[in-house]
């Protein structure tokens, strides 16, 4: 048998046969279960489309303020971009930095490599140029784009602050939320066995 | 030589001859340094990965005891200045009454990482002996810890969130103390000590120990 008929198990190794899977049925490794093959109708649109969406969500949380103080006739109001520049003041400043990739740049980046390596596909057209580098990019970046942890971390300090002043919730608030759902959506959405096999058949045609 | 208990003996890439991609399946020949399809590196399953998995994992166990001794917060209300560490900051959220999130925070900050570091430690010291829990219980254990790792990031981004929020000159303004940044660099170090682990070696130890008993 050839080896391109044979998909190596990426968690535990064993070698399975690589089956022609019918749309919305899942193939998984004989041994561990890990999902081999999810191929939906229309889930490249999908994934780029969610992307698309994230993307533009991403923008408006980052420079909208989330969160608005007020306190003895002062009010103050907070975006991502000070909770980023937050720390820049003093020895924190790679904390800002950390911050800033974090919720922003690298959310951003995997979003961006995503359409980049999936909107040609949607559309039926050829992998654009290093598509597999992007996508592998984008694979490598998922645990560290926490755009929607930081949802969390704004619940958890509207509640921390509640009793030190009044608190409302700014445009951004919202993005994140919105954020928060289609990182999920998206995330579901995505079965990586499934883009790189679309990957090598596109780019061997 | 077979062992008859086992219905079902499975091949590997590895015992095959061949290289597995862990990125996208790809069984690339045995001597491939990079994968063809998608250009990740090729490494086997082997002691240089379980070293590393033990290096970025003292490195975040390091990390987390300044995170738990040095304040996470000082607070100054009209010229009074306060400091909150980690487990400070919790107890003050439970103690005005909201469990909820002194809950969430409790899990985010103690629970996530203190059984991180437990499991990860079991699952790199199971592949060289043997375990009482199984292969799959073992690879479920692994893809809780990847999954959940990055959740324990909430305290620094509340700690980013109200620094950069509660600036309101004399009446009240919170800067962020050390264990912020210890803090980020543990949950980092133990993000990469799970990522360094590879999960074929959960199956690796078993396929070894059906050879010693057979
Ligand atoms: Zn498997
Ligand atoms: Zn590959």
């Amino acid at each position: 048998m050839h080896t391109d008929q044979l998909i190596a198990c990426p968690t535990c190794d064993v070698l399975n046969r690589d089956q022609d899977v019918k749309p919305h049925t899942v193939a998984r490794c004989a041994r561990c279960g890990t999902v081999l093959a999810a191929p939906k109708s229309g889930a490249m649109t999908q994934i780029a489309m969610l992307s698309l969406t994230a993307l533009v969500l991403l923008a408006a949380a980052a420079g909208f303020p989330f969160l608005e103080l007020r306190a003895q006739g002062l009010s103050h109001q907070a975006s991502v971009l000070d909770a980023v520049l937050a720390f820049s003041r003093g020895p924190m400043a790679p904390l800002s930095l950390a911050t800033g990739l974090l919720i922003v740049l690298l959310p951003a980046a995997r979003y961006s490599a995503l359409i980049y390596t999936l909107a040609p596909m949607a559309l039926g057209w050829r992998p654009a140029p290093h598509a597999a580098a992007a996508y592998r990019w984008a694979e490598r970046l998922k645990p560290w784009a926490m755009a929607e942890i930081f949802i969390i971390g704004v619940a958890v300090a509207l509640v921390k602050v509640s009793g030190l002043a009044r608190v409302g919730l700014g445009p951004a608030f919202w993005a994140f939320a919105a954020l928060l759902v289609v990182t999920i959506l998206t995330d579901n959405a995505i079965c990586r066995l499934t883009v790189w096999k679309t990957l090598k058949s596109r780019s061997a045609s | 030589m077979e062992n008859p208990e086992k219905p079902q003996r499975f091949l590997t890439a590895a015992a095959a001859g061949l290289a597995g991609c862990r990125a996208c399946g790809t069984a690339n020949p045995g001597d491939a340094r990079a994968c063809t399809c998608c250009g990740s590196p090729l490494a086997a399953a082997g002691p240089a990965s379980l070293q590393r998995v033990w290096a970025w994992l003292a490195a975040g166990l390091i990390a987390y005891v300044p995170a738990n001794v040095y304040p996470m917060l000082r607070t100054t209300t009209f010229g009074r200045s306060s400091e909150n560490t980690l487990i400070g900051g919790i107890a003050e959220l439970f103690s005005h009454g909201s469990y909820g999130v002194a809950l969430i925070v409790f899990f985010a900050s103690i629970v996530i990482p203190v059984a991180k570091f437990l499991a990860i430690a079991y699952l790199a010291v199971s592949v060289r002996r043997p375990a009482a829990l199984g292969s799959h219980g073992r690879l479920v254990l692994y893809e809780v810890v990847e999954f959940i790792g990055r959740w324990s990031m909430i305290d620094v981004f509340v700690v980013a969130i109200l620094t950069a929020l509660v600036q309101l000159d004399f009446a009240a303004a919170i800067a962020p103390g050390m264990a912020a940044v210890s803090f980020a660099i543990s949950v980092a170090f133990t993000m990469l000590a799970a990522q360094s682990f590879d999960p074929r070696l959960i199956w690796n130890a078993e396929s070894e120990n059906l050879n010693d008993h057979a």
